[in-house]
């Protein structure tokens, strides 16, 4: 792993190299650079197996975190690959001609995060959510709990009391 | 845009006129001619009482479950169905299509993806029909209570006749909660399908306010 990582370093910039297990490593990289890394790796580094795409929101960074996961069947170990992308402007290369199933990865985060990736087969089509009028649901900024409120008729629940209190008030009422 | 709103506005099934072999012109209008929108009707009972209440035995022995599972707890009913717990024996059979079952048991959270097709489901189902729902995400949205995609109270959107407690309910509940709807058939207390009819505009108005690409007819037969 740690001659892969070094291999990688001295043609691509990476930064913040994560060795979470021995077979399972993190690394981040300016976003031009992801897609030709990710390129490097499957053609020149038999990662042949495409893992997962993923999302997080740093809405404090004004920034979402895409992870690319990939795997080498034969030696058997896996590679992240990090790169982080503007908030207000989201759009990103798309990837769906090295692996196909990157475009349905790509096409949810379309939906779930509202980020573009021209060119993606279907990639403005509704996957899960039909006729989503809203902003998209899983960037922090939504709020999920609010807007079940309004939407979804929430049944009255029952009074609950705290129990220490409530007991204290039973026992000792003086008090 | 979503497929299916693409073929209900695809030109074929647009409103046109035909010249037919007889050389006679007349309308077609495939999306009316398909669907049959017009109002469900109140299913009247029996003006004779004993009458009635032999129907209504006849039907609590005679429960058709429709086979659509649409959350986690449809994994309690292969279970159900098999050797072990037997539904069988309690007179409840599984159907594959809406037309041919009486009993809908909505198993666990339902997502407003799938409450669409619950609605239509629902509504092609032969009148005297039963709504069993199973699970805390039927009731109050479980917990799932605070999710910008499941519903909270089904009882909104459909008329259910017996609500199964629990997280997931095992199959024993499930089987009570068969029996339960069985006394509530034979007591006539069951008459949920007319509900639904009564309380028509109610009904729609809350499923078209979470449905938002509503593209289906108001009344599905």
């Amino acid at each position: 792993m740690n001659t892969l990582i070094d291999r990688l370093a001295k043609l691509f910039s990476i930064s913040d190299v994560v060795h979470q297990r021995p077979n399972l490593a993190f690394v981040t990289t300016p976003m031009e650079n992801t897609i030709h890394l990710i390129t490097h790796l499957r053609d020149r580094e038999s990662f042949s197996l495409f893992v997962m795409l993923s999302c997080v929101d740093w809405i404090e960074d004004n920034q979402f975190q895409l992870t690319y996961v990939l795997n080498n069947p034969t030696e058997k170990i896996d590679v992240g690959i990090r790169c982080f992308i503007n908030r207000d402007s989201a759009t990103m290369e798309s990837a769906h001609y090295l692996w196909k199933q990157v475009a349905t990865y790509q096409r949810e985060l379309k939906e779930m995060y509202g980020i573009d990736f021209p060119g993606s087969p279907r990639v403005d089509e509704s996957f899960i959510l039909e006729g989503w009028d809203n902003i998209p649901p899983m960037r922090r900024d939504f709020d999920t709990k609010k807007y079940s409120e309004e939407t979804f008729f929430p049944r009255e629940r029952p009074q609950s009391n705290d129990p220490a209190q409530y007991m204290k008030s039973k026992l000792y009422p003086d008090e | 845009m979503s497929d299916e709103k693409n073929k209900f506005e695809n030109p074929d099934y647009a409103k046109r006129t035909v010249i037919g072999p007889d050389g006679k012109s007349f309308v077609v209008d495939p999306m009316q001619d398909y669907f049959l929108d017009a109002r469900p009707k109140v299913y009247e009972p029996v003006s004779i009482p004993v009458v009635e209440k032999f129907l209504n035995w006849a039907r609590s022995e005679s429960l058709w479950v429709l086979g659509f599972g649409t959350g986690c707890g449809s994994i309690e009913i292969p279970p159900l169905m098999t050797p072990r717990f037997d539904a069988f024996r309690f007179g409840v059979q599984s159907r594959a299509t809406p037309r041919q079952s009486n009993v809908f048991i909505i198993s666990g959270y339902l997502s407003i993806k799938t409450l669409k097709r619950v609605v239509r489901s629902y509504e092609q189902m032969q009148n005297p029909k039963y709504v069993l729902a199973l699970g805390s995400c039927t009731i109050n949205g479980g917990m799932y209570f605070d999710s910008y995609n499941t519903i909270n109270r089904l009882d909104h959107y459909i008329p259910v006749d017996v609500y199964v407690a629990g997280c997931m309910p095992r199959p024993e509940a499930l089987l009570a909660g068969f029996n339960k709807l069985k006394s509530l058939i034979r007591e006539g207390k069951a008459e949920n399908g007319n509900k639904y009819v009564k309380d028509f505009d109610w009904y729609k108005a809350n499923q078209k306010k979470i449905i938002k690409d509503w593209n289906m007819p108001d009344y599905n037969w």
